[in-house]
């Protein structure tokens, strides 16, 4: 009908790869990565006794990959809310309670087993009343997990009594000791994790369908996606990463204390938009909001070897939000109108 | 006018050609446009005009050929350098400050100083002064804020902004597309003033009777190349038309008749009622297209998301295919065989940051899924399908859809529902905002649904499109059916009878 020979047939190769789910090209994760080199040089300048050397700088950055751990696998449960067109806030709290819980004397009689289910319980339990009060409730996410992230941590320290719960099952600790072929098993729970959550979120029709109602929960209403079910698992998810990360920050700490995973949701949320999640939605990817984490953390290994007081990291990472939001925000300025106003 | 143009061209632009992402934009266009004539730019979406005035504005550089302003050669890189040398486009919705006075928006780029201290009063004197000149002294109020302002008066503003400094060649983008008809009489007015004062004026538009009474010249374009240019006073409607669709639209609409289908109803319809719409029975037959038609307001878009179950239903019965079904969600319509596309394609249908992929496979994942894992190269086999059949326009399947034209977004939405198979398919406007070529092909697609016995309602405020596609019409009034017309007793007034007809709605009665 039209003589343009252009039609999609023409090109009927396999879309490139790493184009992925052809929104986001991995440039901007490219870009992450380039910051991350930068970082190394900045520390081979500060501390060329570590970053220079081959063994110290390893055992370095399995630090920095173990630091990042927990927070990481708390990340990776906000981008999935985020990208659903949501938001958080109790991440942090619900470490703490899912802590607490798993670590009073009655759940430590039954054994490290127990203790690990009644923290992923507990994550994904806390995780399941947001996404009913947001789904069901119809509560806006940011007023529902406000709610529940004071609640929460409030309950947490009257479980505790707040007081520091010493973890006496010594097998409950080796998850923060034990080293497969040298790599700490945080790190590994970590890494499995954000495999997990890649294949769910680019290969699943859970994936599409949290990035359908994050892009356009209408459209994706009358495409025939539950929505309010769907939301309620994407909270759950959250709160079931919460969860696991209470069992590796608990470790690492031997100890189960309402003040584990304070500010964790900020810097979650941080994270996830460096790693180009859109706080609107529809937008972000398990690579970016990984190497989001790493940024940070890096960032803060830096200041600790070259031992700067923590206030200083704080602001930098509050620089470095700004800067990401405004570049991601040029980005989609050059995507939608690609021409200047005419004045 | 004509009688300059034996004289040089104002404005030349000699083979110029754009490419974005894949898609060849301009190829190779050649214009002229003369001071002291209005030259009116026509062409389909995506023929290439707002690549054209992006490029005369600054925005865009050509890759090739070159422009040139009363015989010099002229490069823009930024809107800066086409202001300097005196071209102005003006948008449709210009940027306007709310806060500030019209003085101070008309001169934000050059105001008057003395040493750094602006005057207000210099200022204000020296707008009601332009004011005067161009006869607006009663259609702008120099003090008004930005923010006061009809969309008529943002325009003015525009242009007496351009008006700052000296202008040899002013484009206007289909500028009346928000303007009353007094607007447009002042705005042709003015027009009128600046191509007697010597300017070159381009008017870019979609409609005819505008560019029969105020243009001189006609250049179109279609598919990005130089169609041709004719002297308005030479020409027609019906020539323009095939200019910039490349053959006749006579037989755009044409649907054979063909008998009434019998048997069961693929969808049938009884008493469905809730807050919008009354009482409604609707038979549709595989094979058949069922035309809604009925004024803004008339309870349309209401049935179709009433049916799907969007909305809550009080009462009524859907069958499909003489079997009973619920629906009390747009996902229950769906597995029951019925798809709807709804009115606003950005706002209710499409995922606009991802790709065409995406959006075609939005209805079908639970279909192409093993253990909820997608199956991608089925995925991508079905896009491409799709792609190809609706002869969708873009690069490749992994565009984002936000960059495709109106025409091919819908097609998107269409291919949606076309992968999904459905027994009834309900299109709400599925031709607004579309050209005239992607009409067609959208026409031809809803023809071959029926030929592969799908039942389809099409919901149109476009009067020649519901009589020209539907072998029914329903005509809704008031949340009722109002009356049901054949396709060979229909006609434009038995249409709008129906839908004007004001006494049904007050005595409750069912028609």
């Amino acid at each position: 009908m039209i003589d343009v020979a252009s039609p999609a047939a023409a090109s009927a190769k396999r879309a490139g790869w790493w184009r992925g789910d052809g929104s986001e090209p991995v440039r901007r994760n490219l870009g992450l990565v380039g910051v991350l080199v930068l970082l190394y040089l900045v520390g081979a300048l500060a501390r060329p006794d570590i970053f220079l050397h081959g063994g110290r700088l390893w055992s370095n950055e399995l630090t920095v990959l173990t630091q990042a751990s927990s927070i990481g696998v708390i990340t990776i449960g906000m981008t999935f809310v985020m990208i659903s067109g949501g938001i958080d806030l109790s991440v942090g709290a619900l470490l703490a309670l899912a802590s607490v819980w798993s670590t009073t004397v009655a759940t430590q009689s039954y054994g490290p087993g127990v203790m690990i289910l009644a923290a992923l319980l507990v994550g994904a339990g806390s995780g399941l009343v947001n996404g009913i009060l947001i789904a069901y409730g119809r509560m806006v996410p940011f007023i529902a997990t406000l709610a529940t992230m004071v609640a929460a941590r409030g309950l947490a320290q009257k479980i505790s009594g707040k007081l520091t719960q010493i973890v006496k099952v010594t097998s409950f600790n080796r998850i923060a000791e034990w080293r497969p072929l040298g790599i700490p098993l945080l790190v590994i729970i970590f890494v499995v994790v954000a495999v997990l959550a890649w294949v769910l979120l680019n290969r699943t029709t859970f994936g599409r369908r949290t990035v359908a109602i994050g892009g356009n929960a209408e459209a994706a209403r009358l495409a025939g996606i539950n929505i309010r079910r769907h939301t309620l698992l994407v909270y759950t998810l959250s709160g079931l990463c919460c969860g696991i990360a209470a069992v590796m920050v608990t470790a690492q700490a031997t100890a189960g204390s309402s003040d584990h995973g304070n500010l964790y949701e900020l810097n979650a949320i941080a994270a996830a938009i460096i790693g180009g999640t859109a706080l609107t939605g529809g937008r972000g990817t398990i690579v970016g909001s990984v190497l989001g984490v790493l940024v940070f953390t890096q960032i803060y290994n830096l200041f600790i070897v070259k031992n700067l007081q923590t206030e200083y990291q704080q602001i930098a990472q509050g620089v470095i939000i700004v800067a990401a939001v405004l570049i991601q925000q040029f980005r989609v300025a050059a995507l939608r109108r690609p021409v200047p106003p005419g004045a | 006018m004509s009688s300059d143009a034996a004289a040089a061209p104002r404005l030349a632009a000699t083979e110029l050609s754009k490419r974005f992402a894949g898609v060849q934009a301009l190829r190779a266009v050649q214009l002229q446009a003369y001071g002291g004539e209005v030259m009116a730019l026509l062409g389909e979406n995506g023929a290439g005009k707002s690549t054209l005035l992006k490029i005369l504005a600054g925005a865009h550089r050509p890759d090739s050929g070159t422009l040139s302003i009363d015989g010099e050669r002229v490069s823009f890189s930024s809107p800066r350098d086409a202001h300097r040398a005196g071209v102005r486009i003006i948008y449709q919705e210009p940027e306007i400050i709310p806060h500030v006075s019209v003085a101070e928006n008309i001169y934000v780029g050059a105001l008057p100083a003395r040493g750094h201290r602006f005057t207000r009063a210099a200022l204000r004197a020296r707008v009601v002064a332009d004011l005067a000149r161009y006869g607006f002294t009663s259609a702008l109020d120099p003090d008004a804020l930005g923010s006061e302002l009809s969309p008529a008066q943002r325009q003015l503003v525009e242009i007496l902004r351009a008006l700052t400094e000296s202008v040899r060649v002013i484009a206007f983008d289909e500028p009346t597309s928000s303007l009353s008809d007094t607007e447009v009489e002042v705005l042709f007015r003015l027009i009128r003033q600046l191509r007697d004062e010597g300017v070159a004026v381009i008017y870019v538009s979609h409609r005819m009777n505008e560019i029969f009474q105020i243009s001189d010249r006609v250049t179109v374009l279609r598919d990005g190349a130089l169609v041709g240019t004719v002297t308005t006073a030479e020409t027609d409607e019906a020539r323009l038309v095939r200019m910039m669709v490349g053959r006749d639209l006579t037989d755009m609409f044409v649907r054979e008749r063909r008998p009434r289908p019998t048997g069961t109803p693929a969808l049938t319809v009884r008493g469905l009622s809730n807050d919008d719409v009354h009482d409604i029975d609707l038979e549709v037959y595989g094979g058949e297209v069922l035309g809604i038609a009925g004024l803004v307001g008339a309870g349309r878009s209401e049935l179709a998301h009433a049916i799907v179950g969007s909305t809550p239903v009080h009462a009524g019965e859907i069958l499909v295919d003489g079997n009973p079904v619920r629906i009390s969600g747009p996902r229950d319509a769906i597995r029951a065989g019925i798809g709807f596309a709804p009115e606003e394609r950005k706002a209710q249908a499409l995922l606009m940051q991802r790709s065409v992929r995406d959006n075609i496979s939005l209805a079908i994942l639970d279909r192409i899924r093993v253990a909820r894992v997608v199956r991608r190269g089925e995925e991508r086999a079905v896009a491409q399908r799709y792609t190809g059949q609706l002869r969708i326009r873009t690069p490749d399947i992994e565009q984002v859809v936000s960059s495709l034209s109106g025409g091919n977004q819908q097609k998107v939405v269409l291919a949606r529902w076309l992968a999904r198979r459905p027994r009834v398919l309900i299109l709400d406007e599925p031709t607004r905002g579309v050209d005239v070529g992607a009409k067609a092909e959208i026409y031809a697609v809803i023809n071959q649904l029926t030929a592969d016995g799908i039942a389809v309602i099409v919901i149109s405020s476009e009067l020649p499109e519901i009589l020209g596609l539907s072998d029914r019409i329903a005509v809704m009034q008031g949340g009722r059916v109002t009356g049901e017309l054949d396709r060979s007793e229909a006609t434009e007034e038995r249409v709008l009878a129906l839908a004007m007809a004001g006494d049904l709605t007050t005595d409750g009665a069912t028609r």
